[in-house]
């Protein structure tokens, strides 16, 4: 178990990087603390994949080191580092039991028999297996073999930290709540570091409880599954997490204040400076009413989920989205809608104005 | 223009892939097959493509019987979870190449591949090729190919599954405009039951090779025939339990908790369902019951919480607006609005609902 640190890391898969764009991570600094659940959530692309190869030693950073409890490690390579990775697909040994395939790791290491028995039987018992040890791995389901291949990450006590690649792709939806409640249970009972890789912000959200946001190869945000869903630092933040992600709309800002279509807007921003190259208003879709005056919309359509009803709307300044629950009357053509002053913020250059 | 599947059945060797299937569908209309992986849906949709043989049984196209006809004989686009794509040719010459097949005039080819890319968001990379695009443009392309040849039967199976969730989030929004004003009738295989709600149109629920509910997505949804049409149409699960029904109070055997109740059903026993969001953290309506379950593990997802919690001897499910945070092991109280109970009779079928 150990803490870990990520200073100053940029990386390029050039051997000669120059500029900026040549660079797929710029300046990544992390604290992870010892224990602590995390994830790092992002699109395809963003360089999370990377950076999670540098954490395991599968590359070397051009820039920057990787600190495991202060100790630097950044050139030690992965089998140094005494790590546990789960990859998206299951890695096991099907000619092996689930027994033998949750010992591997252990006998690899030399452990008396005794060790590996107690220590199997344990995790297999937390990943409700043992009714299925003695049986070969090769006659199980997708999410059978998934849960060995998390149950070899969990079964070594000697790790200092256990990385989930996209563990959940392959298991169908259904099992994915039992499967993300099971790890999260693990997470509370051993209490190791664990950095889980997704780019589903539900995974992500209800995995950890602190989530770092990749945008471009760069950290956005920072924060706790509420920070990031009540104040993006952000507009990637705001879109990306939520579902629909928060709106976002130019605006002007006039004497400090948020102005829409020449309304003035109410907003949890204090703004000082003005000189952007662009404004921004961001509200999520779960903030707005409908009122009898306020912002001028026309409904464009409404989509009923069984659960909520999401609305578009436009408006002069552009698209707009609302979410209301199934029950609520949704007015027809023209309305008028009112933000949330505590979760209405201003934006500038795409970054927030506090 | 219609599809229709009569006693469809196909076995392989002594295996049922699917039972004896009655299906029609309408011209104009996206048609949801819901089910968990491995019920059936890509059976069926291979053999309404012509691309496997039912055992027994016959398909119907514009009342002519098809069965037997080989998928090049008819007017039929696929597209799959896997990018499936040429990858040598350019985007362009991906999606022209069903018409260049079929020997349409290159002015006729330019101007078709433009107005389907404009509608996909393909213009400026018609250039590239495949391996130089997001997965979500790669699928795109698919797509592309798939709608640039006018088919009269077009099947999607699963075709966001593998892109990123808010690319996926995007192109389910997307998808049912493409088809808004084509003369076709679309399939669409999902696993996801969100999917099915964002798409609209109608719904088969599928398990274990058997249709179990065909009709509109949310009168599937609200009034699911049966237990387990209701189950595959749940995600998280649906809440389950055994009650008694005497006269106009309904208890709950395993929980201890009782409710006054005006139906009309006869006394005797039932199992209700009811869906997570109806059971919350905040009391939501005035008939709502306080109950009391044993928390197991709780999620935020920043706009939402997720307690998995024991209810008697029942896993039960809540799904509450805001953030809560709760302890494991916690007795709480949450709050079961009693008219969204499901009520289903000794064969599961649905008596009465809200």
């Amino acid at each position: 178990m150990a803490k870990v640190t990520l200073k100053n890391l940029s990386h390029s898969y050039l051997n000669n990087p120059q500029k900026d764009s040549d660079f797929v991570i710029t300046d990544v600094n992390i604290d992870w603390k010892d224990g602590g659940a995390y994830a790092l959530l992002g699109p395809s692309g963003c360089g999370k994949t990377t950076l999670l190869n540098i954490i395991s030693g599968l590359l070397v950073p051009t820039k920057g080191q990787i600190l495991f409890d202060d100790k630097d490690v950044t050139n030690l390579s992965p089998v140094q580092r005494d790590i546990a990775q789960i990859f998206q697909f299951p890695v096991i040994y099907d000619t092996m039991s689930v027994y033998d395939n949750l010992a591997f790791p252990l006998r690899n290491r030399g452990l008396s028999e005794n060790e590996i028995d107690a220590k199997v039987k344990e995790i297999g018992e937390m990943l409700e297996l043992t009714p299925t040890l003695r049986n070969r791995a090769s006659g199980l389901t997708a999410d059978g073999k998934q849960k060995i291949s998390l149950g070899r990450g969990l079964v070594r006590s000697d790790v200092n930290v256990i990385m989930f690649d996209e563990p959940l792709t392959v298991i169908d939806p259904h099992l994915k709540w039992v499967l993300r409640s099971k790890l999260k249970e693990l997470h509370q009972k051993i209490k190791r570091t664990m950095i889980y890789v997704t780019h589903d912000q539900t995974e992500a959200l209800t995995f950890a409880d602190q989530v770092v946001v990749m945008h471009e190869g760069q950290i956005v945000q920072t924060g706790t599954p509420i920070e990031l869903f009540e104040k993006p630092k952000h507009t990637f933040v705001g879109h990306f997490i939520g579902s629909p992600g928060m709106n976002v709309l130019p605006c002007k800002i006039v004497n400090g204040e948020i102005t829409l279509s020449g309304q003035r807007v109410p907003s949890n921003s204090s703004i000082k400076k003005t000189n952007f190259k662009k404004t921004q208003v961001g509200i999520r879709p779960e903030f707005i009413n409908f009122s009898k005056e306020g912002i001028p919309v026309k409904v464009s359509k409404v989509s009923n989920t069984g659960r909520h009803k999401i609305v578009d709307a436009v408006s002069e300044a552009g698209k707009i989205k609302i979410l209301s629950n199934a029950q609520d009357e949704i007015p027809n053509g023209s309305a008028f809608i009112t933000f949330n002053q505590k979760y209405t913020y201003a934006y500038g250059d795409d970054w927030i104005i506090e | 223009m219609s599809l229709e599947l009569k006693n469809i059945e196909k076995k392989v060797g002594l295996e049922t892939f699917i039972y004896p299937t009655n299906l029609k569908l309408e011209k104009n209309t996206i048609n949801v097959l819901l089910g968990s992986t491995l019920a059936g849906k890509t059976t069926l949709m291979q053999i309404m493509a012509g691309l496997d043989k039912p055992t027994a049984g016959e398909i119907w196209f514009n009342d002519q019987n098809v069965t037997g006809v080989k998928v090049q004989k008819r007017n039929v686009s696929m597209v799959y979870q896997q990018f499936i794509n040429y990858p040598n040719y350019t985007v362009y010459e991906n999606i022209a190449s069903p018409l260049k097949i079929t020997g349409v005039d290159a002015n006729e080819i330019k101007e078709r591949v433009g107005k389907v890319a404009e509608l996909l968001k393909l213009s400026p990379m018609l250039d590239k090729k495949p391996n130089e695009l997001s997965g979500g443009q790669q699928q795109r392309t698919a797509l592309a190919r798939a709608l640039i040849k006018d088919s009269d039967l077009i099947l999607l199976d699963e075709p966001l599954a593998n892109l990123d969730f808010k690319l996926r989030e995007e192109l389910r929004e997307e998808l049912p405009k493409l088809f808004e004003n084509r003369e076709c009738i679309v399939v669409y295989a999902t696993t996801e039951p969100s999917d099915a709600l964002m798409i609209g149109g109608n719904t088969a629920t599928i398990l274990e090779g058997k249709i179990i509910q065909y009709g509109k997505t949310l009168d599937v949804y609200n009034n699911p025939e049966n237990l387990t049409s209701a189950e595959v149409f749940s995600d998280p699960p649906m809440n389950i339990a055994k009650v008694n029904k005497s006269g106009d109070s309904c208890s709950l055997s395993e929980a201890n908790t009782t409710w006054k109740t005006n139906k009309k059903i006869k006394d005797g026993n039932y199992t209700i369902g009811i869906r997570p969001h109806n059971v919350t953290v905040e009391k939501t309506s005035k008939n709502s019951l306080e109950i009391k379950g044993k928390v197991m593990i709780s999620e935020l997802s920043g706009s939402e919480s997720l307690i998995h919690f024991k209810y008697g001897q029942a896993n039960w499910v809540s799904l509450s607006s805001g953030s809560h945070k709760i302890n494991i092991g916690e007795e709480m109280k949450l709050y079961m609005n009693v008219d969204e109970c499901l009520f289903f009779d000794q064969n599961n079928r649905l008596v009465s609902n809200g």
